[in-house]
């Protein structure tokens, strides 16, 4: 058990925090979350300025403990969130890396490391959420392409992407998990409509995206064909294993921020909130040992995030909602205005036990596959 | 960074469990409930050749040379068999006490809550213990008796409160097994409750306790930061106490009886949650603990 960086890692470290503390302050000021042109143009800017530096590429090419170390340096600077490209690097490109052939990651992979394309994600539909084998899309071969006729829903960032990684049913016939095709769909051909939805915080995080005669290429396919859910599986391990790196971090800065709120504001001294700011502090000191856990663990075995990250998902999902509920509490009735800070994080936190697989899914896959218990 | 164990840390743990196994099986485990809390010396002296006092000294002071981690891994095998007896102030008066690391002499301290366990038997005691009034302790296997208006956390060092936590962390583990193998097997309407998505997400929340608790309870071992160790602490006493009133509930009706080995569990972990002192202070050093680093 060992919780030192080599010198490599230090090196590392040291560089892109001087990095960081040069071109953060050249940095354009952040777009409003509802300005979508704004917020492609200043992530995808952003990408590029890693791409220059040399950083791009972290979430693919570095080992797990660079990566560690990039997110939270990146983080403790306040520099941007992978934003928009969230789909395209954590996701669709992992994927395209793991499963595309060697024309598909040469067409697809430079782009999301130069900051030039965004991708969305096309997995949940209306009648398929978290059940995400029951979906209904379907894609009718028609000489060297697909016709997809559906819809998806809670499609982040889909009013700006370029390209949508979109699970499609090419076989009705077959069992629901066999029958099921990974494509990379361009948002611009004809048929494809966008409806952006409203969350309850007030913004248009994602959208509602209807298919109609979508004429996909076939050789857009990703792996072979009904072999989609396997690999959406490998899209949905990098998406739990890795994804809320940063986040942690920025929780444990934001709850510093709490406290130090609660100081200058008197609820410092009721006994009750120092208790629950001090078990909040227990417990994301105690995850983010657990992502340094998972990131070796990881590295030993190679690089695809296992199962365990259901388990961190669970409870940091919990411990976020937890994080900003004590906010609301230091607040009092400034909790309750949307233009004082922590209040919009406060709602939007509230997707984190649902998106992504709910913990209710989450606990199905702990119990089934980490602890052997029998399927319901 | 390798925060996993090492081939030789994970050999150490399998040596330790089979030990453990060996001379504190469950057959003996309830042998010693039924002799009503007696301490056996002979196991004792086994524990003290095997190492398990003196894992820490040097190997010129007689000892193993190891450190805080292989000693956080040591104490989880000692709570996940529900190993009886003051561990943690033996081993931590090894090299101090005369005896105590070879396991011929008994050493307790005055614990959190100025609680004292097996006063009785122990042939050493750390710190004040006059005036001292036994207790009727809800653990069958931990006499306890109570020092009247000691300081609630005097004497309790760093590394009591941590070890504390290993054996918390070890008693979580066993819960969580206990609920995973009653869940496996026992049937009802015609399938094993596990099958179930209520008794299911129970055992994945033991699990999920006892990841988070590892986790942090590992890093304080390393690191040994008193903030690190407030935390360990805090997450291991959720993850026993929880965890083994989750493990009783999946046990059902069963759970509820003398015979079932879950009131054990939970017993100790009240036990070992009171002893690590008062949880309000550690919740309290983690509170300031923000101030000062958000300066």
């Amino acid at each position: 058990m060992d919780l030192s960086y080599t010198p490599a890692e230090e090196e590392f470290r040291a560089r892109l925090r001087e990095w960081l503390a040069k071109v953060l302050p050249s940095l354009p000021p952040k777009p409003s979350p509802d300005d979508w042109p704004g917020r492609r143009a200043y992530d995808l800017g952003w990408q590029r300025m890693l791409y220059d530096a040399g950083y791009a590429d972290v979430h693919w090419d570095a080992s797990p403990t660079t990566r560690l170390i990039f997110l939270e340096e990146t983080e403790k600077a306040g520099a941007p969130y992978v934003g928009a490209n969230f789909v395209g690097l954590l996701h669709a490109g992992p994927t395209i890396a793991a499963e595309g052939s060697a024309g598909q990651r040469a067409r697809w992979l430079p782009p999301i490391l130069r900051g030039e394309e965004i991708w969305c994600q096309g997995f949940s539909e209306p009648e398929a959420g978290s059940d995400l084998a029951s979906l209904r899309t379907r894609a009718r071969r028609d000489g060297d392409a697909y016709v997809v006729t559906g819809s998806k829903i809670w499609t982040s960032h889909a009013e700006v992407a370029d390209w949508c990684e979109l699970l499609v049913r090419t076989d009705a016939q077959a069992p629901k998990h066999r029958g099921i095709s990974w494509l990379a769909m361009p948002m611009d051909a004809p048929g494809v409509t966008v409806r952006p939805l409203r969350t309850l915080a007030g913004s248009t995080e994602f959208a509602e995206v209807f298919l109609d005669e979508v004429r996909v290429p076939v050789a857009n396919r990703v792996g072979e064909e009904n072999d989609g859910w396997r690999v959406t599986m490998v899209t949905l391990s990098f998406e739990r294993g890795t994804a809320f790196v940063g986040e942690v971090v920025a929780c444990r800065r934001v709850l510093g921020e709490i406290a130090r709120e609660a100081r200058a504001n008197g609820r410092w001294d009721d006994s009750g909130v120092r208790r629950r700011l001090g078990r909040l502090n227990a417990e994301f000191r105690a995850l983010w040992r657990l992502t340094q856990w998972n990131v070796s663990e990881g590295e030993a075995s190679g690089g695809v995030p296992g199962v365990g990250g259901s388990v961190f998902k669970l409870r940091y999902s919990r411990a976020r909602q937890e994080l900003y509920d004590v906010a609301a509490e230091v607040l009092g009735a400034d909790a309750l205005d949307l233009e004082r800070g922590w209040v919009l994080d406060r709602l939007s936190s509230l997707s984190y036990t649902i998106a992504a697989g709910t913990s209710e899914i989450q606990r199905n896959i702990v119990g089934e596959r980490i602890l052997g218990l029998p399927k319901g | 960074m390798r925060f996993q164990l090492t081939a030789d840390q994970r050999a150490l743990r399998d040596g330790v469990r089979d030990v453990v196994a060996r001379i504190f099986g469950r057959e003996a485990l309830w042998n010693a409930v039924d002799r009503g809390g007696g301490l056996d010396r002979g196991w004792w002296r086994e524990l003290g050749a095997a190492g398990f006092f003196s894992l820490r000294l040097s190997e010129a002071e007689g000892g193993v040379g190891l450190g805080v981690p292989e000693a956080v891994l040591v104490f989880e095998e000692a709570g996940r068999a529900l190993l009886p007896g003051p561990l943690v102030a033996t081993h931590l008066a090894a090299g101090v006490v005369p005896g105590a690391a070879t396991g011929e002499v008994v050493v307790t301290a005055v614990g959190g809550g100025g609680l004292v366990e097996w006063l009785e038997e122990a042939d050493v005691v750390v710190g004040e213990v006059r005036g001292a009034v036994a207790l009727r302790s809800v653990d069958p296997l931990t006499p306890l008796h109570r020092v009247p208006g000691a300081d609630p956390s005097a004497g309790l060092d760093d590394l009591f409160v941590l070890l504390t936590a290993a054996e918390q962390l070890g008693t979580a583990v066993r819960a969580c097994e206990a609920a995973v193998q009653h869940a496996r097997t026992r049937e009802q309407f015609g399938r094993p409750v596990g099958a179930f998505q209520a008794v299911k997400h129970l055992c994945a929340e033991l699990l999920v306790r006892v990841e988070v608790a590892r986790a942090a309870v590992y890093a304080a071992a390393v690191t040994v930061d008193p903030v690190d160790i407030a935390a360990a602490r805090l997450l291991a006493d959720e993850a026993a106490v929880r965890g083994a009133r989750d493990c009783l509930q999946v046990h059902g009706g069963m759970g509820f009886t003398w015979e079932a080995d879950v009131h054990l569990c939970l017993k100790r972990a009240w036990v070992r949650a009171e002893r690590g002192g008062s949880i309000t202070e550690s919740e309290d050093l983690l509170a300031r603990e923000l101030l000062i680093e958000a300066g």
